[in-house]
């Protein structure tokens, strides 16, 4: 075999070795990620969608900070027992705003890509605090300590700042906002027509509210967390959604 | 004045780093900050006692630089230990949850530390050690750059790992699995990349063989391949320059795919690529034999590289990724079994003549028990890779299983043949200390892995289905918390298999120790016929 015979060529320069190879190993990437950046079905917007409010952020921080992902999905395939269970399958646009997504590749606990609004705040708080109190069977760590953790949101409109360099479409309202929208969102009977005003989308206000801990004394990494767990997946209102002949 | 530039260097890192602490954004990265500080800290101080000031004692600079291999081999132990710790800390987390310390020692933190000590920190170090190795001997080379650069390369790849292991605990993590570490970690680490790359190449270039060893070829595609992955999948946008947090550069669906696109070839060029590499130096020289086929190792090579990088959609099937990329994705997972079978058979078929070192080396016998469980992992890859059956594998233990054949089979037992096949020699040792302790670690192993791979498939099986099953009024059966109720059983299995493979890294780890001692332990030897009757 002439052909193989002569690849003493590359053998003998290591510059052709290396261009070789890293022309070799990027046909594959280029083809099945640029296109995603360019194809309807990705990049489609779909209503009710809106940037997270930043105590949600704050929220989406601490399941990242500590590694929830690791034992749950945030992705609902389209099959009838995951639809049944779960819900609606999830559909691209719902993680637009989502740097980085968080779909998970294990389910050691459930998918809870749908979970806002499943079960009450004191439910999440007891749940998150002692998990086996409530789910006898279950194998999920204790996370009381963010109950006792004040959330630190100081700076939050840098969060929005940087989120808006990567794209997500904050207004500078928003950004300058910051720090009131997390105390109006995360006190019972605060004042809301200014989270209001900036946060509806689509004539849609969809934003949780309330202390979601139980301690209006001051606002916690639980509440930031439990206000994300109560938005998730509720954004979109598949009561009037068509999804799009072209899929 | 050796080491002198060096130490002010670490000195000037120290200072930099306790800057960074007084000036931090946050709380997290003053705590992150200050372990950077003591860790440089104690490096300077180290650093400084080796300055000579007047002793010009010239270092022989004509041979290979073999310092750093030595205390590579060393540190892949350690790390070795401390990652299957890891790996058993978190198997009783998941049987027993009190386990469970919170928050530094909770599930979600400690898990990055097993997968990224094991990976990262054992694979990487291991790495390394035996590409520098190699590449020294297969080109008749010392390492280029200079000592300082290899060192460099060495003890900054060390330092990324410190940092991205107490970044865990603490809480700091890009939430991107096996792409953990946070912006300036990841800056940290292409920095001390991009030198690796420089060496390694720098020394092919002036290699005194006329032609590059395959085994190069795989160290330098794996080099240069996560040097792209690594860039790509971290691109993200700090929040403040002196605070812990970033937002990954793209979003959603595309960060889905970028993730995974790094993910699967973390996998193929970082703990296969890489590892390919040594078992084509390590296999035929413990065997004797040059490699089975010099064509067959030229098409295996190039289908690898072209193929591993298409198969990263098979982690997202069924998910809101576009259909026609998941499909692909399969597509090439399948094509992939053939060259990653021709990889085996090229090293297996290299005992040919020499099979009966397997009853006599348990040294070989570990090369050969890699190359069976590379040879299964690469068939059930394929396999679960298929749609059809990835609905039902997807997000069960099934996938935790097929990732420790892989990795405890074929990345543990190949590291662990090579490391015993340099300690003597590293040493200049005539043997090792025990080959009776090898067998002994062998089959700990072999019996951990198979126990953990059974378990995990049950597991995975019992999860797939009961989450799917349907009664005949057409409800669901079972509830969510019913299904993790019943893995019970297996995850105790795993946590017993975890303590073998365990328990054979510390006998590996105890074999080495006496053997740098230059110990010899009085034992009848391997390949007595009483020991080993003929059948």
């Amino acid at each position: 075999m002439s052909i193989l015979d002569k690849h003493k060529i590359i053998e003998k320069n290591v510059s052709l070795l290396l261009v070789g190879s890293l022309v070799v190993v990027s046909i594959g990437g280029l083809v099945e990620i640029a296109p995603l950046f360019y194809f309807q079905n990705t990049i489609e917007k779909v209503e009710g969608m809106r940037p997270y409010t930043p105590l949600e952020l704050a929220g989406r921080n601490i399941y990242i900070r500590e590694g929830c992902y690791a034992c749950h999905s945030q992705m609902i395939r389209p099959f009838r027992d995951e639809v049944e269970r779960y819900g609606q399958y999830s559909l691209a646009a719902e993680s637009m705003y989502d740097h980085p997504f968080q779909w998970g590749s294990k389910r050691t606990g459930p998918d809870i890509a749908r979970v806002g609004g499943r079960y009450s705040n004191e439910w999440q708080v007891k749940h998150l605090t002692d998990p086996r109190s409530l789910v006898p069977e279950s194998i999920m760590p204790k996370y009381g300590f963010l109950s006792k953790t004040k959330l630190d949101f100081e700076n939050f409109g840098a969060h929005l700042r940087a989120n808006q360099l990567v794209g997500v479409p904050y207004s500078a309202q928003q950004v300058e906002n910051a720090i009131a929208d997390v105390v109006a969102q995360a006190t019972t009977d605060a004042d809301i027509s200014g989270l209001e005003e900036r946060y509806t989308y689509d004539e849609r206000f969809s934003v949780p509210l309330g202390d979601f801990d139980g301690n209006p004394e001051e606002i916690t990494e639980m509440d930031a967390m439990v206000a994300y767990l109560q938005m998730l997946g509720t954004l979109v209102d598949f009561s009037t959604y068509v999804p799009e002949e072209s899929r | 004045m050796r080491h002198l530039s060096g130490t002010i260097i670490l000195g000037i890192g120290t200072l930099l780093a306790v800057l960074g602490a007084a000036f931090s954004a946050d709380p997290l990265f003053r705590a992150h900050a200050l372990i950077l500080a003591l860790t440089l800290g104690i490096a300077t101080i180290v650093m400084a006692r080796l300055v000579q000031v007047n002793g010009n004692k010239e270092i022989d600079k004509s041979g290979y630089m073999d310092e750093p291999i030595r205390i590579g081999v060393i540190l892949t132990v350690f790390w070795g230990v401390i990652g299957f710790l890891g790996g058993v800390v978190i198997a009783t987390q998941l049987a027993w949850p009190d386990f469970n310390w919170g928050p530094y020692l909770n599930f979600g933190r400690v898990r990055p530390v097993h997968t990224s000590a094991v990976v990262f920190a054992f694979g990487g170090t291991a790495l390394l050690t035996t590409s520098f190795y190699v590449v020294q001997r297969t080109c008749r080379a010392r390492l280029w750059g200079g000592d300082g650069l290899a060192w460099f390369v060495f003890w900054g790849y060390q330092l990324f790992i410190v940092m991205a292991a107490t970044g865990y605990l603490l809480g700091i993590t890009q939430g991107r699995e096996y792409a953990e570490p946070e912006w300036y970690v990841d800056i940290w680490l292409t920095i001390v990349w991009v030198a690796y790359l420089v060496v390694f190449l720098g020394t092919l270039v002036k290699r005194k063989e006329k032609h590059i060893y395959v085994a190069n070829w795989f160290y330098l595609a794996f080099i240069v391949t996560i040097a792209m992955l690594h860039v790509v999948n971290n691109l993200a946008v700090p929040v403040s320059f002196l605070g812990i947090k970033s937002y990954s550069l793209f979003s959603g669906v595309q960060d889905a795919m970028v993730q995974w696109w790094y993910g699967h070839n973390a996998v193929g060029f970082f703990l296969t690529a890489g590892f390919l590499g040594m078992m084509y130096y390590f296999l035929p020289k413990q065997a004797q034999r040059p490699v089975y086929s010099y064509r067959l190792s030229i098409i295996h090579f190039w289908s690898l590289i072209f193929l591993y990088i298409w198969a990263g959609p098979h982690h997202l099937h069924y998910t809101a990724l576009p259909d026609w990329t998941q499909t692909l994705g399969m597509a090439f997972s399948i094509m992939l079994w053939m060259p990653s079978w021709g990889g085996m058979i090229n090293g297996l078929m290299t005992l040919s003549g020499a099979w009966d070192k397997i009853r006599t080396d348990p040294i070989i016998r570990m090369m050969v028990m890699s190359l069976a469980f590379y040879g299964m992992s690469t068939f059930e890859g394929p396999v679960m890779a298929i749609k059809a059956v990835n609905s039902l594998s997807h997000y069960t233990d099934w996938t935790i299983g097929h990732v420790h054949s892989g990795a405890l089979g074929w990345v543990g037992m190949i590291t662990f043949g090579s490391l015993y096949f340099l300690v003597p020699r590293l040493w200049g040792r005539k043997q090792l200390y025990s080959l009776r302790l090898v067998n002994w670690h062998f089959w700990l192993a072999t019996l951990g892995i198979v126990i953990y791979v059974s378990a995990l498939w049950v597991a995975g099986i019992t999860q797939g289905l009961m989450w799917k099953e349907y009664d005949s009024q057409g409800f669901l059966v079972y509830s969510f918390a019913e299904s993790v109720a019943a893995l019970y059983p297996y995850y105790v299995l795993r946590m017993i298999a975890g303590l073998l493979y365990l328990t054979g890294g510390l006998i590996m780890a105890w074999n080495i120790y006496k053997t740098i001692r230059g110990d010899v332990r009085n034992e009848k030897p391997m390949a007595s016929p009483a020991a080993q009757p003929a059948e």
